[in-house]
């Protein structure tokens, strides 16, 4: 694939980000005119408050959630097919993602059943809490796998020993659940379920600005990564320090995983998908290319799923999770019977 | 560096690999000298040591004694980046790449050149394009890597070395899973790496045939008599050769300088000829097991000519007649002598 097609196919995805950013402002349960919408972005106050509160704080920070989320999802499930070269590797494989949620069940369920408090009904310290104990619920398994990953020689190994740790979240999550009121319950599904929704106000504006700063560090991976797809005795042939380099993939995919995880909820798909999607669409296993455009097709994909799920009808009930999937499977489906012999 | 100067000097070195129970030895105190210019075949039989003593010149692994010294440095002094600019890899595993072109992996070469964004100057690509050019594949460069076949995927990892721009290359059984064609042509292009390019190629292989015939140094091993070094024929005439490979059914051949399959030919059979043709009719007797010479004294006699074969007086017209013949006149032979 040339330069010249590799950038048009790189405008084609900034446009549908575009086009679904746009479309994401103009439609939704309530009828908004788009005269209304411009008007309302470009600081007009002649709308309604209603219609002012809609656009501002309901669909343009959900939309620029899923932006984020889309490209740090994408990200960190390219990161972890390279390092693991594995093409079933995805955010959630190391257990990372269920370290989220064993940090959130800990907090929704051990409030309700010891404190007697409903985390679901405390409002916006109760949204600061759940994405407190997401974020410190996954970065406790990431240092986990990264202390093993130091030990561990073999990839294999350290998949394996990802999906156990898991597998032991998942357990310590079931039984919590067990001795939980049903309410809490409820609370727990409800965020397992993800939503690009789910955050407000000032929360919105610190999620963008922690994923503005984390992104960009994947960029400096670019030289790692190619070399990371020779296997390890040619990559360390040609100079690289293996396991420092596996460690700073596992960490920075990590961190994106449990920035995402904590604002969203668990988000599953998008990070297996859109790596896959992009390696059929670009040709191509460079990372200089393939990041970038996971990142922008990431972006692109995560705003059509919010789109649909706030379709008129469906009334902003439909669940992230199942769309994504929805969505996402026989698009990459479709990508992988429509190519002869590539990609992983 | 000089034409056949040492390129790698072992001192007393000891392979193996540490584990709980203790050191593994695997190959005790090699005193040994890799030089430039020369392509040198590692031989031995499977579980030698050869991948052990491989892997230890490419320090992927340490040294249990000794010291390995490169131009004059310990090899354990060696940054990761000053290794990779001295010292290149091809290995026996398929890197599982897909979706990658033959130039952008030789260009993976660069890397211990290019900074920190492994970007390629002018100068990077001049050197991919020679490695491409050097290793004949400059016409599929644009192929993608999971198309090629095992020969050419096997060029474009020596091109990567190449393009690696190290005076050392060490490869692992480069020809396994290589057709005979393909095997004396990756061997031809090595030696041409070694002796016009200068470098030291040293390689393991199974392929004993083409090693004695193309390489310049042979390092023999094995668990028993451990490391042999010389030229294929200082090794054939000191009887090392044979030690290290002769057994049952395979006997080296000291007056040809290669193996061939013991095939107790034991019956005697008076040739008389010359030339290819005779050369051709006594390798095909000795397969049925007789040999002889126009001196043997036989009932069978072969008379070979430039238009045919003559068993007793019979004229055949190919080989294959001349073996019917034999066959049935011995059978007879044998009744007679009941």
């Amino acid at each position: 694939m040339n330069r010249r097609t590799t950038m048009m196919l790189m405008a084609a995805l900034v446009l549908s980000i575009i086009l679904f950013l746009v479309l994401n402002l103009l439609l939704g349960s309530v009828h908004i005119p788009a005269r209304s919408v411009l008007a309302i972005l470009s600081g007009g106050g002649e709308e309604s408050e209603i219609w002012r509160n809609i656009v501002l704080k309901s669909r343009l920070p959900q939309a620029l959630t899923a932006i984020m989320a889309g490209a740090g999802l994408a990200v960190s499930g390219l990161l972890m097919q390279t390092v693991f070269r594995n093409p079933l590797a995805g955010p959630s494989v190391l257990g990372i993602s269920s370290g989220a949620s064993l940090g959130v069940a800990f907090v929704i369920l051990l409030s309700g059943s010891l404190g007697h408090v409903a985390l679901s009904k405390l409002g916006a310290i109760g949204e600061v809490a759940i994405t407190m104990s997401a974020i410190i619920g996954s970065l406790l398994v990431m240092a986990v796998i990264a202390f093993v990953a130091r030990k561990v020689r073999g990839n294999v190994t350290l998949l394996i020993m990802g999906v156990m740790i898991g597998y032991i979240a998942n357990a310590i999550i079931g039984v919590l659940k067990f001795f939980s009121a049903e309410e809490d319950i409820r609370a727990y599904v409800i965020w397992g379920l993800g939503s690009f929704a789910r955050v407000s106000g000032g929360q919105t504006t610190v999620f963008i600005v922690l994923m503005l700063i984390i992104l960009p560090f994947s960029f400096l991976l670019i030289k790692t990564l190619n070399l990371l797809l020779l296997g390890d005795s040619y990559a360390r042939n040609l100079g690289l320090n293996i396991n420092r380099a596996r460690m700073l993939v596992i960490v920075c995919s990590g961190v994106l995983v449990a920035v995402v995880t904590a604002y969203c909820g668990p988000i599953v798909f998008l990070g297996l998908a859109v790596p896959h999607l992009c390696r059929g669409i670009f040709r191509t296993s460079n990372h200089a290319t393939l990041l970038p455009a996971s990142m922008l097709a990431g972006a692109s994909l995560a705003l059509l799923c919010s789109l649909v799920a706030r379709m008129p009808g469906f009334e902003g009930a439909l669940p992230v999770n199942s769309v994504t999937a929805l969505i996402g499977a026989p698009v990459v489906m479709w990508v992988l019977f429509n190519k002869r012999k590539s990609s992983i | 560096m000089n034409a056949h100067s040492p390129a790698i000097i072992l001192h007393n070195v000891t392979t193996g690999y540490h584990s709980r129970g203790g050191n593994i030895e695997i190959t005790r105190h090699i005193e040994a000298i890799l030089s430039t210019s020369e392509l040198t075949c590692l031989l031995g039989p499977n579980g030698a040591g050869k991948s052990t003593l491989l892997k230890t010149l490419a320090s992927f692994i340490p040294p249990l004694h000794g010291g390995i010294t490169i131009a004059d440095r310990p090899l354990r002094d060696y940054s990761a980046g000053r290794l990779a600019r001295t010292i290149g890899v091809v290995l026996t595993e398929k890197p599982s790449l897909n979706n990658m072109t033959v130039r952008e992996l030789v260009g993976l070469g660069r890397s211990p050149y290019t900074g920190f964004w492994g970007k390629y100057t002018r100068e990077d690509r001049e050197i991919v394009d020679r490695a491409l050019q050097l290793t004949g594949i400059t016409e599929f460069a644009a192929r993608q890597i999971q198309t090629l076949s095992d020969g050419e995927r096997q060029k474009v990892m020596i091109a990567k070395s190449l393009a690696q721009q190290t005076p050392i290359i060490l490869l692992d059984e480069p020809t396994a899973f290589l057709d005979y064609p393909s095997k004396v042509e990756i061997m031809q292009l090595l030696q041409r790496m070694a002796h016009e390019e200068g470098k030291a190629v040293f390689l393991s292989t199974h392929d004993l045939e083409l090693a004695l015939q193309i390489s310049d140094k042979i390092w023999l091993i094995d668990k028993t008599n451990g490391l042999r070094i010389g030229t294929p024929e200082d090794l054939s005439l000191s009887g090392d050769m044979a030690r290290y490979f002769e057994r049952d059914g395979v006997v080296f051949d000291p007056e040809s300088g290669l193996f061939r399959i013991d095939t107790r030919a034991n019956r005697p059979i008076n040739l008389r000829g010359a030339g290819p043709r005779v050369a051709m009719a006594r390798k095909a007797l000795r397969r049925i097991g007789f040999i002889g010479d126009e001196l043997t004294e036989s009932p069978i006699a072969v008379d070979v000519t430039d238009d045919s074969f003559k068993v007793n007086g019979i004229v055949c017209a190919s080989i294959e007649e001349l073996l019917h013949a034999v066959r049935n006149l011995s059978a007879v032979a044998d009744n007679d002598s009941l």
